[in-house]
């Protein structure tokens, strides 16, 4: 009996090892087994599977024909600008973007929001780049440097409805246009550093538009939307003037176009009727003769101005970088792991959805906190360089304000001009065609 | 006075080439730096079923109302069981397809007698709402078939998915257009130590970051 027991007890060493491996190779079928709990049934009556049809997308060679329309759209827009000089026309081209990049795309895809794919295409090495993407944020800003800001003027789905919708022109303050102008600057620097970081896209999350055209978005948007629109009515273009980051580009690109809108036809004869024609306040005013001499004081002005400039980059970069771990909030990843900090600290369960949902994953904290300070570091590497972009806009405006251009005509400001043409017919001198 | 203008003039016409040539040269080297980086085809959004926690976010996250996201059966996989944890709420007294004994909010869920004892389960998509309840009681009682897709005939593909933001498990993510939907599906297993079905392995989704590998885009 003791003899037998303990054979038993070898047998079992010998073949201990045998049942472990068949544990560890059956163990996976276990896991799978949660999976498929149940056996596949088998069908006496000859019964198929039913086929479900996943419907595709209108096909991505689509998005091919929305560029050809986009060229097509700024050529007739510049045609119109340049040439025909017609405001009629340029108000049915308008019409034409707000229906097929508006409501029939419904707003996407559009160049504005391209910025992002392309500073996040430019910073991430894991990104590919949609082709038709870099096409509509591209080709927009060539036109700009042949013909000014055609894209604002007519083919924009955003500035179209604002255009449209523009009935009344009240003229605001200089001081107050300078100072709510300053914000798309502000817009497009954080847009490009919160898509370069893949935290977001800020310019997409806040289209005020977007959810007009498809009649459907969350209704905070929708009332911020509408209050556009409401503004737009009395003080044009609110969104293009005040938050556009892409007209921040377009706005650059334009001053050095090579053929502009004018406002008048032919030789200007100074009547000054223009001067109150545009809502934008983008008329320049011809100088009174005789014209004075730069005084001595203003080039040292100007000269202080110019230095201004390296000193206000370097300011606002340093301002920036000492910003970088608060601005890196609106990544999703450093909101969850500063959540989960902070409950681990006060000993609270988990309670966002997030944070229920990074438990069941099985990611280790020490992992996602890993992955945060490696976020911050690239904030911190971004930062800085949007500062030193804040402080050079804003120094070379300060310093564009001290030079003084003697003009002998009444121009558009190639920067802010929309080329929306609004200030044809204020203009007496026509010319025959 | 004549001669300084001229002067002025063309120093304005020197600052306003140079404009000219240092804004266009970005622009146009833009595409040449980002050949390497650019994708044709295009890409589409779509949730990964193998990370989905079914939490119920798509149903409100979606910039459609109702959601583009809806729920499919991968009828291989389903166990066409008469008490189907997806289509009853717990404590269903009897397996029926009265109202109050179904899971499903919007009664989007078709129940279909097959043959004894099989039921199956077809979605009627222009209900449902992608809540994902059903999804929750199939995985965690079921065999897991029932699973969420964003239908791409409903999907206006944003430039950054609303979902995607929102997901708490960063299950949505960018796919390959010509590829657009991630499906469920069993796969006859050859391993001799199963000799059943196996869950189809994820298929590595690094196909979109053409360069480098692992990361994937939220």
């Amino acid at each position: 009996m003791d003899k037998r027991k303990r054979t038993m007890g070898k047998r079992f060493q010998k073949y201990l090892p045998f049942v472990i491996l068949a544990v560890m190779l059956i163990w996976h079928s276990v896991l799978y087994a949660q999976q498929q709990r149940f056996p596949r049934p088998e069908f006496e009556g000859g019964y198929s599977f039913p086929t479900h049809q996943f419907l595709n997308q209108r096909g991505p060679m689509w998005e091919y024909m929305d560029v050809a329309v986009l060229i097509g759209a700024l050529l007739v827009t510049a045609w119109m600008v340049l040439i025909k000089r017609s405001r009629q026309g340029l108000i049915w081209v308008s019409v034409f973007s707000l229906a097929y990049f508006g409501f029939y795309r419904q707003g996407c895809i559009c160049a504005i929001g391209s910025v992002q794919n392309v500073s996040m295409a430019l910073f991430n090495g894991n990104y590919a780049i949609p082709l038709s993407a870099l096409l509509f944020f591209t080709i927009p800003l060539l036109f700009a440097l042949f013909f000014g800001r055609v894209f604002c003027a007519g083919v924009c789905p955003l500035g179209a409805i604002q255009e449209l919708t523009g009935f009344r022109q009240v003229r605001m303050p200089k001081s107050i246009e300078r100072l709510l102008g300053m914000i798309p600057f502000v817009y497009l620097g954080l847009a490009v550093l919160f898509a370069s970081t893949e935290s977001q896209f800020l310019i997409c999350r806040y289209d005020p538009f977007v959810g007009i055209f498809r009649i459907d978005a969350p209704y905070t948007m929708v009332i911020f939307g509408s209050l556009l629109l409401l503004v737009g009515i009395f003080v044009n273009r609110p969104y293009c003037r005040y938050l556009c980051p892409y007209g921040v580009l377009q706005n650059i690109f334009s001053r050095f176009s090579v053929k502009h809108v004018t406002i008048s036809p032919a030789e200007c004869r100074k009547c000054r009727l223009c001067e109150s024609g545009c809502p934008y306040d983008a008329i320049l005013q011809s100088d009174p003769e005789p014209y004075v001499e730069v005084p001595k004081k203003s080039l040292k002005n100007s000269l202080i101005y110019f230095l201004m400039i390296p000193l206000l980059a370097s300011g606002f970069a340093v301002i920036l970088y000492n910003l970088a771990p608060s601005l890196s909030v609106v990544n999703n990843n450093v909101k969850l792991a500063r959540e989960i900090r902070l409950e681990r600290e006060k000993g609270i369960k988990a309670v966002s959805k997030a944070a229920i949902a990074f438990f069941e994953s099985g990611k280790t904290e020490d992992e996602l906190y890993k992955e945060e300070l490696q976020i911050i570091g690239r904030f911190k590497k971004g930062a800085p360089w949007v500062g030193i972009f804040f402080g050079l806009s804003l120094g070379i405006g300060f310093f564009r304000l001290t030079v003084r251009n003697f003009r002998t005509e009444y121009v558009p400001d190639r920067g802010r001009c929309y080329s929306c043409a609004k200030c044809f017919k204020f203009c007496p001198v026509k010319v025959k065609t | 006075m004549e001669s300084k203008n001229k002067s002025r003039a063309s120093r304005r016409d020197f600052v306003k080439t140079a404009g000219k040539i240092i804004a266009a040269v970005p622009v146009l080297s833009l595409p040449i730096v980002l050949t390497k980086k650019t994708d044709v085809k295009g890409y589409v959004w779509q949730i990964d079923p193998y990370k989905c926690t079914s939490c119920e976010l798509c149903t409100t996250s979606c910039v459609m109302t109702p959601s583009a996201v809806k729920c499919t059966n991968a009828f291989p996989m389903c166990g066409y069981c008469d008490f189907c944890p997806g289509f009853l709420c717990q404590g269903a007294k009897i397996y029926s397809t009265a109202a109050e004994d179904q899971l499903c909010p919007t009664g989007a869920i078709i129940r279909n007698f097959v043959e004894e004892p099989y039921f199956e389960y077809t979605i009627n998509e222009s209900l449902c709402n992608g809540c994902s309840k059903c999804v929750k009681g199939c995985r965690d009682f079921g065999n897991g078939s029932l699973y969420l897709q964003i239908m791409h005939n409903l999907c206006v593909n944003c430039n950054q998915c609303r979902i995607a933001r929102m997901c708490p498990s960063d299950a949505v993510i960018r796919v390959p257009a010509e590829e657009p939907y991630i499906r469920k599906e069993l796969k006859q297993s050859t391993s001799p130590v199963i000799g059943k079905a196996l869950v189809k392995p994820v298929p590595s989704r690094g196909y979109l970051l053409r360069h480098g590998k692992g990361k994937q885009l939220t």
